[in-house]
C-alpha cells in the first residue's frame, strides 16, 4: 500500500520561531521526493512534520494541513502513533535499538507494540523485511547477535528493515547516507528504488548527485537570511530542477554558485 | 643509491632528557638520606615514609627543572602532588579496614556467631566464658536478618517511587515549574541528616498508630526517605544519557510512549539504574541513628517486620559497645561488635561486587 501526501498552507514553528513558512507540496504515491537545499532551511523540520515526529521536540507546533491520501494528520483527535505507524521513518545517523538482537530489532516495531505474533510469521517477517532492506544475506547466519555490532551502512540497513517492517505506507528519510561510505550508500540508493515500487518514499539529502540518481521529483527549500523562516522556492521533476530550473537561486544552488 | 640509515646510539630526539633510571636512583637515595637523618633526632616508620617522600618528591622536581625544563619540572610537581594526595586519601581506608579486619576475624569465625541471636546471653554467661576461657556465645544472626528485612523493606518502597520520579522528571516534565520544585526538594532530602528522617517515620507511625511504635517497617520508611533521592538522582542521570536517538526510532515505528519508556529506554539504562540503586542500599544498610529511634533494639529473632522490635548490624554494634551485655567484663561484646562491623563491611563490599556484576550482566551487548 502506498498513499500520496497533500500539504498545504503549512508553518511549522519552534516555540515563537517560524522555522519553515507556507508549504504547499503534493508527495505522489509510489514515487520518490527528494528534498535539497542549504543547511537549516528547514528540510529536516518539514520533513518530521509529515509523520508528527516534529512535536516531539518541546516547544515544536505546526499550523496548516498535511493529508494523508485526504485524512488530515493535525486534524483534532488524530493520535500520532497511529500516524508514525503509517509513516516510517529513517535517521540521518544508524540508530538500531543496542539492547536488541538484529532480529529482535527488524521486529521492534511489532514486539513493542505487544502485538503476538507466532514464531513462523515472525520469522518470515525477519526475512523478508532483510531481504527487502538487501541486508538479509549479510546477516541471515546471526540474526541472534546484537544489531550495534554491525557495520554503519548495515546499521542503516537494518534502520530501514525496522521501519519496513510494519508495513508503511510512507518512508520518510532523514539524510540517511549522510554518515556512509560510497558503497554503503550505493546499496541504499539501490534499495530506495526498489522501495519506490510499494512506498511512497521521501528523502532529505545535501548529496545533489543522490537526489539526480533516486528521485522523480525534487523540491528545493530556502531561507533568506539567519532567523528568516525556511520556504519551498521550487518543485518540480527532479530532471527540470536540475536542467532548467524556473527560479535563479534554484539554477545558483544545484550548479554550485550558491552564496 | 638509497643509503641505509642506521639508528643512533644517542638520539638527538632524547637530548636533555633524565635517563629512565632516574627516578629509581632519586627514590633510593630519598629513602638512604631520610634514614640517615632520622637517625640522628630518633627512628619511627611514620616519619621516615614520609621525609623520603617529601624528598623524593622535591629531588625529582629539582632534577627535571635543571635538565628537562619548566614544562617537565611542573608535570613532575604535579604528579607528585596528586599521587601524595591519593595516598592521604588512602590511608584512612586501609587503617580501617584493616583494623576491623585484626579485630573483626576472630569474632566472626567463633562458632555460632552467625547462626545465633542474643536470646538468653546474659552478663553470666558472657563472665562464665571469659573465666573459663571457653568461645564467647551469642551471635548476630538477629541483626543480620533485621538489617537484610529492614533493608529490603526500604528498597521495595524506594525503587519504585525514585525510579518513577526520574521518569517523571526525564520524560514527562520537559523542565517545567513542578519539575524544578521536585529537583530542588530532592536535593534537599539528600541532605537531611539521617537521624531527622529517623525522627520523621517515628513520629508519622506514633501519629498514626499510637505513640511507640517500632517496627522494623518504621525503620523501612526512615531508610527509604534517606534512599529515595539516591535513587531518583543516579536514575535521572542514567535515563538522561539515554539517545533520544532511540526513543525517536521507536516513536516511529508507532511505538506509544510509555512502551517506548519500557521497553526501550529503561532496559538501556537498566545497569546504570541497577547500580545505582544497590550503591543506595549500600548507602542506608550502614545508618544506624535512624535504626535506634524506629526499630528499637532486639535480642531475639524477629521476622516480622510488621510487629515487634528489631535489631540490625548498626544497631546491634551500637548497643554491645555502650550497653555491654556483661558490664563487668566487656571483651566478649566488643569482640561480638568488631565481628558485627567486620560482617556489615562485607556485606556493602558483596553489595558493590553484585552491583558491578549486575551492571555487566545487564549492559547493552556489543559484539559481532
Amino acid at each position: 500500500m502506498s498513499k500520496r501526501i497533500d500539504v498545504s498552507d503549512l508553518n511549522v514553528y519552534y516555540g515563537d520561531f517560524r522555522a519553515v513558512e507556507d508549504v504547499n507540496i503534493t508527495l505522489d504515491a509510489k514515487s520518490v521526493t527528494a528534498f535539497i537545499g542549504p543547511s537549516g532551511c528547514g528540510k529536516s523540520t518539514f520533513l518530521r512534520t509529515l509523520n508528527r515526529m516534529h512535536e516531539v521536540i518541546p516547544g515544536a507546533r505546526v499550523e496548516g494541513k498535511v493529508l494523508l491520501d485526504g485524512d488530515n494528520l493535525y486534524a483534532d483527535g488524530v493520535d500520532p502513533v497511529t500516524v508514525r505507524s503509517q509513516i516510517g521513518m529513517v535517521f540521518q545517523r544508524p540508530n538500531p535499538f543496542p539492547t536488541m538482537s538484529i532480529r529482535d530489532n527488524v521486529l521492534a516495531g511489532v514486539k513493542l507494540n505487544s502485538r503476538r505474533m507466532p514464531r513462523s510469521d515472525a520469522d518470515d517477517l525477519v526475512e523478508k523485511s532483510l531481504r527487502g532492506a538487501n541486508l538479509w544475506n549479510e546477516v541471515k547466519d546471526r540474526l541472534e547477535k546484537p544489531g550495534s555490532g554491525l557495520s554503519g551502512g548495515q546499521q542503516q540497513r537494518l534502520c530501514i528493515a525496522r521501519a519496513i517492517a510494519v508495513s508503511p505506507d510512507v518512508i520518510l528519510m532523514d539524510e540517511p547516507c549522510s554518515a556512509l561510505d560510497p558503497i554503503s550508500t550505493l546499496a541504499i540508493e539501490d534499495l530506495i528504488n526498489e522501495l519506490k515500487d510499494e512506498y511512497t518514499v521521501v528523502i532529505v539529502t545535501h548529496n545533489m548527485q543522490q537526489a539526480a540518481r533516486v528521485s522523480d521529483k525534487t523540491a528545493f527549500f530556502n531561507i533568506a537570511g539567519t532567523g528568516k523562516p525556511g520556504k519551498l522556492i521550487e518543485f518540480a521533476e527532479t530532471a527540470t530542477i536540475f536542467n532548467n530550473p524556473a527560479e535563479k537561486s534554484t539554477e545558483d544552488y544545484v550548479s554550485g554558485r550558491f552564496g | 643509491m638509497a643509503t641505509l640509515i642506521t639508528e643512533r646510539k644517542r638520539s638527538a630526539l632524547t637530548r636533555g632528557r633524565l635517563p629512565r633510571y632516574t627516578p629509581w636512583v632519586i627514590a633510593a637515595s630519598a629513602v638512604v638520606v631520610s634514614a640517615a637523618l632520622l637517625s640522628l633526632i630518633g627512628f619511627n616508620v611514620f616519619g621516615w615514609a614520609v621525609l623520603s617522600a617529601v624528598l623524593f618528591a622535591a629531588a625529582n622536581v629539582t632534577a627535571a627543572a635543571i635538565v628537562e625544563g619548566r614544562r617537565k619540572a611542573t608535570d613532575k610537581l604535579a604528579s607528585s602532588l596528586i599521587y601524595g594526595a591519593f595516598l592521604v586519601a588512602l590511608l584512612p581506608l586501609v587503617s580501617v579496614i584493616w583494623t576491623v579486619l585484626l579485630n573483626g576475624v576472630p569474632g566472626l569465625l567463633t562458632p555460632g556467631f552467625l547462626s545465633t541471636s542474643m536470646n538468653g546471653v546474659t552478663g553470666a554467661v558472657d563472665n562464665a566464658a571469659v573465666a573459663d576461657g571457653t568461645p564467647v556465645l551469642g551471635g548476630v544472626y538477629h541483626a543480620l536478618v533485621g538489617s537484610v528485612l529492614i533493608t529490603l523493606w526500604a528498597t521495595i518502597i524506594s525503587v519504585p517511587v525514585g525510579l518513577l520520579t526520574a521518569i517523571y522528571l526525564v520524560e514527562y516534565s520537559a523542565g517545567n515549574k513542578f519539575s524544578k520544585v521536585i529537583t530542588f526538594l530532592v536535593d534537599v532530602m539528600t541532605g537531611i541528616p539521617s537521624i531527622v528522617a529517623g525522627l520523621f517515620a517515628a513520629a508519622f507511625f506514633a501519629l498514626i498508630l499510637g505513640p511507640g511504635t517500632k517496627t522494623g517497617f518504621v525503620a523501612a520508611v526512615a531508610l527509604s526517605v534517606l534512599m529515595i533521592p539516591v535513587v531518583v538522582r543516579s536514575s535521572e542521570e542514567m535515563l538522561k544519557i539515554v539517545p533520544n536517538e532511540l526513543r525517536e526510532a521507536a516513536y516511529a515505528l508507532g511505538v506509544r510512549k510509555w512502551r517506548t519508556i519500557v521497553k526501550v529506554v529503561i532496559p538501556t539504562a537498566i545497569s546504570g539504574i541497577a547500580s545505582g540503586v544497590t550503591l543506595a542500599i549500600a548507602r542506608v544498610i550502614g545508618e544506624t541513628a535512624p535504626l535506634l529511634v524506629t526499630a528499637g533494639f532486639a535480642t531475639s529473632i524477629n521476622m516480622n517486620v510488621f510487629a515487634g522490635w528489631m535489631s540490625s548490624l548498626p544497631t546491634f554494634i551500637y548497643t554491645q559497645i555502650m550497653t555491654p551485655t556483661s558490664p563487668s567484663n566487656s571483651d566478649p561484646s566488643t569482640q561480638r561488635a568488631w565481628a558485627a562491623a567486620l560482617l556489615l563491611i562485607l556485606l556493602v563490599m558483596l553489595l558493590n561486587l553484585g552491583a558491578r556484576l549486575v551492571a555487566r550482566l545487564f549492559a547493552p551487548k556489543t559484539g559481532r
